[in-house]
């Protein structure tokens, strides 16, 4: 959608009006976007906020013109996950959010120098190859603003000298993939953990403002690999829209289909990593042998089974193969048997049960300030669902639930997922006979430029709400493009959910949370 | 039923004929120690590939089928390897401590193997006081477990090695309760005394009836602890400790590691055969002259083995269906279920054998 009514706010109306807004029930903040508007229009954050009861949205935004010391008030009092989001903001743009507890940089090494998403930054000159280690600080700094404009600091701690800190990380099997968390324990129960992110971060956003639109879209699927086709439909859908495009009808029923079919795919993975982190090494290639299947009817139609590369600006890359429909057809019955295999090795198991249940909750207020959209926020009983909410491509034709849990705990993040596979697969029933006619790809022209202006569109994707945020200056590359990433809400949560839990619960939790590290780190 | 003493004493008679009597003695133990040595490799990768295999079709899988037909001589061609890998020495380590650390646990697993009896007259340690000897050496382990852990200057490696100290000790106790509830049955501690009770009475899980099957039954769960197989795997616990108290070792000294998990595996289920299963004697069903007949045919160390491979075959199975356990859940599983149950065997085995209800 054209984002055309962006409330602008100067800084200090911000905290006033945040407040405001956070009375009125707007509770979950899913963007933050750091912004450099160059000269005139300063360094700012462009805010957006959703009631979660009338799923209106609030966009804001804020800018300061100075560029040595760019400092705005903090709103990670109001949202928790706010304190994330300002620490990438001040990493990429050097923005100081005053009364934030902890200002420290967050994907870069800590002795980066610059801030590399500024349009005049220099981060090659500036940063060698460093060939010593990251160094990790104990301690991070507070800053806040006085009566009369100057800046104070303050120092915070982090871990103490008294802690027992592991390092769970970055080369954990229970990470997926090179995620870093510093865990304090007690024994073996977790006092504090402080995640470090950043180790596979490329750049995906700076790399974009060079790229032209049909280059950025290769990224997408190298953001979350389990949510590649869901991914590159949001950036596809933002584009079209933006540019005033209207896909067929056929090229929105098999991206539905296809979206479904990657979701099943995540949920398959899901369950298996998540019985090999807690031991059941069975059950985890029961999983594997049934995401063959889904992988085998994306290769034959799309080319890829992990990075897909099928969507495309204005419809498909090709049209469906003449198998697709038999073969999703014979998938869905043996899929359905084959849950039921799951729910017998493995949920009805003691031991799982008395490992998941109770473990690791997060209560829905939590779950919404936290932003953790997706499976671990319906699990809360959160309706967050963007198919239902914001419904896109053909998802208003379908009929299907919403699957909500009420406990909040490991073990309904859990079987929410497996309820959704069975979900995906009723959507999937209703459209496979019902592909429509048409075109499989509308004419662009050879270069595609967006008109200027500012566009966001989400899809819900495998592992919650995935946004795409585009400004545009009318350019053959987007002059900023964010991706909400559905990972680092989870992450971000973390330690609220494993505090006094043990440290093998830690593995459980997280394997629940369900986060995946490409899409953490962009 | 073939008497393997007779083997012992031509030897024996053979060697003292051109020996003095001390030389003679020195040559059977090195004789007996390399025939150990050598089973015990040999079981070692018999055990490692019927797991792989085993595991293998559980997943739903083929396992190792490229090596040799089947992937027979995989498990070879890993010794190998294993054998050529260097092993490296680590920085701020406590050296004495982390290279003896592996042959204390190889040790003890080699000492509790020599415990079996293969057949009648073929058990290498046998004594009047075998069951309560088994115990002692089986409890050097879990002391090389504790001293990698320490030794190894890892965070990882010293939570699993508590976590495998406090587990091992806990179910020891259970071990140790069923032991001696058996012992009620038998009245002797002696390994090869036991099986010819169970050759000429009937086996002592029927024997013991009840009381027996439960004690089998807690011998089974306590045993897989003993032995850290999942879903009692917590001191490794991949996931959680990457590798747990093994973390720093590489090489052969892994390796013994590695060995002495699948061996102690092998000889958990050895002992449950011998005291629950009847060790080497051949199964007899009362009133079936001619079945039985035929049964004894079957030399004994066959019945050993292959009750053995029955029982790790039941480990097996339970191991590649389970999850893991969490430290909490498993030592709470022993305190308050496994512990009290085992005391209460004693006394029921007690009151059966006093009162004369068993066979």
């Amino acid at each position: 959608m054209t984002l055309d009514n962006i409330k602008t706010l100067e800084p200090a109306q911000l905290r006033q009006e945040m407040e405001g807004l956070k009375a009125k029930g707007f509770d979950f903040l899913s963007n933050l976007i750091g912004m450099d508007w160059g000269k005139e229009g300063g360094l700012g954050v462009v805010y957006c906020v959703e009631n979660t009861n009338t799923h209106e949205q609030q966009w804001l935004k804020t800018a300061t013109a100075d560029r040595e010391q760019p400092v705005l008030p903090t709103v990670s009092d109001l949202w928790d996950i706010a304190n994330i989001y300002e620490r990438e903001a001040y990493d990429f743009y050097g923005i100081i959010f005053a009364g934030h507890p902890d200002m420290r940089r967050i994907f870069l090494r800590e002795d980066w120098v610059g801030y590399p998403m500024r349009k005049d930054d220099k981060p090659e000159e500036n940063n060698p190859l460093r060939m010593d280690n990251e160094p990790l600080a104990d301690d991070t700094t507070e800053y806040s603003v006085a009566a009369d404009g100057t800046v104070t600091t303050k120092k915070n701690t982090i871990f103490g000298p008294d802690d027992y800190v592991v390092n769970i990380g970055p080369q954990h099997p229970s990470t997926h993939g090179v995620l870093h968390f510093r865990v304090a324990l007690e024994g073996e129960i977790i006092r504090k953990i402080d995640p470090v992110l950043g180790y596979i971060h490329r750049g995906v956003e700076k790399l974009n403002e060079s790229y032209t639109y049909p280059q950025t879209l290769a990224l997408t699927d190298r953001l979350d690999y389990l949510a590649a086709m869901q991914s590159r439909h949001a950036l596809c859908m933002c584009i079209e829209k933006a540019m005033g495009i209207e896909v067929s009808e056929r090229v929105q029923v098999v991206r539905t289909i296809l979206d479904e079919l990657q979701r099943i795919d995540s949920h398959i993975l899901f369950f298996s990593c998540l019985c090999q982190d807690m031991g059941a090494t069975t059950a985890f290639l029961y999983g594997f042998r049934d995401r063959e299947k889904i992988l085998d009817i994306f290769e034959e139609t799309c080319g890829g089974r992990l990075i897909i590369n099928y969507n495309t600006i204005g419809g498909l890359m090709a049209d469906i193969h003449p198998n697709f429909q038999k073969r999703v057809k014979e998938f869905i019955p043996y899929m359905r048997k084959n849950i039921k295999e799951y729910h017998a090795i493995f949920t009805g198991n003691v031991i799982f049960q008395n490992r998941s249940k109770g473990i690791g909750p997060l209560t829905k207020e939590q779950a919404i300030s936290f932003g953790c959209t997706g499976g671990t926020g319906r699990a809360t009983g959160w309706a967050n669902d963007v198919r239902k909410n914001h419904p896109y491509a053909a998802y208003d034709k379908v009929d299907f639930n919403q699957v909500l849990r009420e406990n909040g705990d490991s073990f309904d993040r859990y079987m929410i997922r497996l309820d959704e596979i069975l979900e995906s697969l009723n959507i999937i029933e209703q459209l496979i006979d019902n592909i429509p006619e048409g075109n499989y790809k509308e004419k662009t022209k050879p270069i595609i430029k967006v008109p200027e202006g500012t566009y966001y569109q989400a899809v819900e994707s495998s592992r919650g709400e995935f946004g795409v945020f585009l400004e545009s200056k009318g350019d053959k590359s987007p002059y900023r493009l964010h991706y909400r990433s559905t990972g680092l809400p989870l992450v971000a949560a973390m330690d609220t959910a494993c505090r006094g839990f043990k440290i093998a619960d830690f593995v459980t939790i997280g394997g629940t949370m369900d986060y995946i590290v490409p899409d953490i780190d962009r | 039923m073939f008497d393997f003493t007779k083997v012992t004493n031509w030897i024996d008679a053979l060697l003292l004929s051109f020996l003095p009597g001390w030389a003679a003695t020195l040559v059977e133990c090195v004789l007996v120690a390399l025939v150990i040595i050598t089973l015990y490799a040999v079981f070692a990768i018999i055990l490692i590939y019927m797991e792989r295999k085993i595991c293998a079709f559980f997943q739903c899988r083929l396992g190792p089928n490229r090596v040799g037909k089947w992937g027979s001589i995989q498990v070879l061609a890993d010794v190998l390897k294993m054998l050529t890998k260097e092993i490296i020495d680590m920085k701020n380590v406590d050296r004495l401590l982390h290279k003896m650390a592996p042959f204390l646990v190889i040790v003890a697993s080699m000492l509790t193997f020599a415990c079996l009896p293969w057949n009648k007259g073929a058990g290498v340690i046998d004594f009047n006081i075998g069951i309560f000897f088994f115990l002692a050496a089986g409890s050097i382990g879990v002391v090389g477990i504790l001293l990698a852990g320490w030794s190894s200057n890892n965070k990882y490696a010293l939570i699993g090695a508590m976590r495998s100290g406090a587990q091992i000790i806990s179910y020891e106790v259970s071990i140790g309760l069923v032991m001696l509830t058996m012992i009620v049955l038998t009245g002797t501690m002696s390994f090869s005394e036991i099986c010819q009770q169970q050759a000429d009475l009937g086996w002592n899980i029927f024997r013991g009836h009840i009381p027996a099957a439960l004690a089998f039954i807690v011998y089974l769960i306590a045993g897989n602890a003993e032995c850290n197989r999942g879903p009692f795997d917590m001191p490794e616990a991949e996931s959680e400790l990457t590798a747990g108290y093994h973390v720093e070792y590489s090489g052969m000294h892994f390796g013994f590691y590695y060995l002495a998990e699948y061996l102690n595996l092998f000889i958990c289920a050895g002992i449950a055969s011998t005291i629950f299963l009847g060790g080497w004697a051949p199964l007899h069903i009362w009133g079936l002259d001619g079945f039985n007949h035929v049964m004894d045919y079957i030399p004994g160390a066959v019945w050993m083995v292959g009750k053995t491979f029955f029982v790790v075959f039941l480990l097996m199975w339970i191991r590649w269906t389970f999850p893991r356990l969490r430290i909490d859940q498993l030592l709470a599983l022993e305190w308050k279920y496994l512990m009290p149950l085992s005391l209460v065997l004693l006394v029921v085995m007690a009151l059966c054998v006093s009162l004369g209800l068993t066979f």
